[in-house]
């Protein structure tokens, strides 16, 4: 390590000011935080005194997304060769899972970074930690039968429209991740329907045109005299099955179980707000409750759908604990986190049953809840101020 | 004689808002009849047309009826003028583009209530001689017809992959596995488009500020 921080420090004076890459500073400037840590300390008086800064925030979230992402290799490969039906081994898998997912996750890091460096150099301003974790998020919301030139498009649109024209990181209203995923949802619907996953087909296998319905998809698509629940396990699919996520579905989001991990995670280090996620539970439980209650023979079965199993399947899990909580476009204040995961909840349920275009909803209410969470901090603190008792009284 | 032209007073005002002055991109005006037509390219350089011809004439007799329009009720004066100019148009359009007309459907009618007319009307027109008057209604015009045909452009190229209802991709790319992009048919994507052309469009003026 020491050689390399020689090396470093002896190209730095070509980057700063006056140097010859001086405007590529940003560049440099992030190699060395990646390898070494900053020195910058904040100069003057400060306020908040934290150890915990964007670098390492971000890094924790990484950590929590370890989980799913090997879950999400594994199981990429799982599915494909549960669908050729052939037996495999585990390391096959893996190898299949790592061949379809890396080139996905190196498109969205190398245009993403291309974009946020282009972005640091002509602003002037440092290449933040922030992308690696969109980066990472996009490919594991993304269906591993996604094109790569759609997963360059979407990361494209994620980082500059919905990051980078409001400022940077810290200062985008919407989830860059997100907002990747729904420029591809609303552009290429037929490569994330939601309804049907066609499963990995390579040119030299069989394998061409298979497709397997999700959960989801199952629940939407079940007729009138037959029960939501029956149809799911003639299907195939237990509560269990859910929970542990060897279903076909995106990359990242099918095992709730490791999702919970990551969860758990992310609220022992302070990272994530529990109430968010603890919200958007509330939120689904008790819509769908409600629904249940609309029951009849004339409605559609997806209604009758238990709030357990709404809880378990689509990316819900992933949705509340990875997207939802991003500190940057959810509210600050307590109470209006508890708001915003409840709407998040109440919305991801009523985009599922009410809308039959769109399959699944966590995305959309998601998106459409940081919207309102600027209103809802202002609110809130409107609220607190009207409530002081004024002085002289 | 260029020089001359160059110089004079029309000039600068047909100029202003092609580029500083942008009625669509600077100013924001007219921005719901952006997102309606702009699906495709025809359409677009339809509405463009109509709404450059009613621009220009409005302005033209708004100007010249300028000393004898009593203030206390010049908006229903000025609304008189435009909406019969924009019957005017809209007849015309039916009469011998009737396809176009046809998918332009209201907005050919809601040229009425577009901000541009009234404001250039109100803030422009009003206050200045009919030669001038019709230069800054032609260059408005023209001004909102730029951003509305990019717009177009980059919507029937991105959505259907055609320009003017021609196929223009070829079908090596789509065999390539390139797919049309649905995005750009919903009137978000016509958001986004102005958007960036604004945020170029002020970029650019801002570096032109800060280099003279």
């Amino acid at each position: 390590m020491k050689f390399l921080y020689r090396r470093l420090q002896a190209l730095a004076p070509l980057f700063e000011k006056g140097g010859r890459f001086e405007r590529l500073y940003p560049l440099y400037e992030a190699v060395v935080t990646i390898h070494f840590g900053s020195s910058d300390t904040t100069r003057g008086r400060v306020q908040v005194r934290d150890a915990l800064d964007t670098k390492r925030f971000m890094i924790l979230v990484i950590i929590a997304l370890i989980p799913v992402t090997l879950f999400g290799i594994y199981n990429v490969g799982y599915q494909f060769y549960a669908a050729i039906g052939e037996p495999a081994s585990f390391g096959s898998m893996v190898m299949k899972g790592l061949t379809v997912f890396m080139p996905i996750l190196l498109t969205s890091y190398a245009v993403g970074g291309f974009w946020e460096v282009l972005f640091a150099v002509v602003r002037k301003h440092e290449i933040n930690e922030g992308f690696l974790v969109t980066g990472l998020l996009f490919p594991l919301t993304l269906p591993p039968t996604i094109p790569l030139w759609q997963v360059a498009l979407g990361i494209s649109f994620g980082i500059v429209i919905g990051k980078e024209v409001f400022g940077g990181t810290g200062k985008n209203f919407l989830n860059p991740a997100l907002t990747a995923r729904a420029f591809v949802y609303f552009s290429y619907p037929a490569y994330l329907s939601g309804e049907v996953w066609t499963a990995v087909s390579s040119s030299a296998s069989r394998l061409v045109g298979y497709t397997s319905a999700t959960p989801l998809g199952v629940a939407a698509a079940t007729a009138q005299p037959q029960a939501v629940t029956d149809a799911l396990s003639e299907a195939g699919y237990t509560v269990m099955h859910c929970m542990i996520g060897l279903i076909p579905g995106s990359i990242g989001e099918t095992s709730v179980l490791l999702c919970l991990v990551g969860a758990a995670i992310l609220i022992v280090t302070g990272v994530a707000s529990w109430r968010t996620m603890v919200g958007s539970v509330l939120g689904v439980v008790v819509t769908a409750t409600v629904l249940n209650g609309l029951v009849s023979d004339t409605t559609i079965p997806f209604l009758g759908m238990s709030p357990l199993w709404h809880l378990v399947v689509g990316s819900f899990a992933f949705g509340a604990v990875f997207m939802a909580t991003d500190p940057v476009s959810s509210p600050d204040l307590k109470p209006s986190k508890w708001v915003y995961g409840f709407g998040i909840g109440v919305l991801t349920v009523l985009i599922r049953v009410v809308n039959p275009a769109y399959p699944e909803g966590v995305m959309l209410a998601i998106l459409l809840m940081n919207v309102f969470a600027p209103l809802m901090d202002y609110s809130v603190a409107e609220y607190r101020v009207r409530k002081r008792i004024p002085n002289g009284l | 004689m260029w020089r001359r032209i160059k110089s004079s007073q029309a000039f600068a005002v047909f100029t202003a808002p092609l580029s500083i002055k942008n009625p669509v991109s600077v100013l924001v005006l007219g921005i719901c009849s952006s997102l309606a037509v702009t699906i495709q390219l025809k359409t677009a350089v339809v509405m463009v047309l109509a709404m450059t011809v009613v621009l220009t004439f409005s302005n033209g007799i708004l100007s010249s009826l300028r000393k004898i329009i009593p203030k206390n009720i010049r908006i229903i004066v000025e609304l008189i003028v435009i909406a019969s100019l924009v019957i005017v148009a809209d007849q015309c359009l039916k009469a011998f583009m009737f396809d176009v007309s046809k998918q332009l459907s209201v907005f050919v009618g809601l040229i009425i209530t577009n901000c541009i007319i009234m404001g250039r009307a109100e803030a422009f027109a009003l206050a200045n001689n009919p030669w001038l008057s019709v230069w800054d209604g032609l260059g408005n015009g023209l001004g909102y017809g730029i951003i509305l045909i990019v717009v177009g452009a980059i919507r029937e190229l991105g959505g259907a992959g055609t320009l003017w209802g021609i196929s223009v991709m070829p079908e090596a790319v789509y065999d390539m596995g390139y797919v049309n992009m649905g995005l750009m048919v919903y009137a978000p994507a016509a958001f986004i488009v102005i958007g960036l052309m604004a945020w170029l469009q002020r970029t650019i003026i801002s570096d032109m500020r800060k280099g003279s």
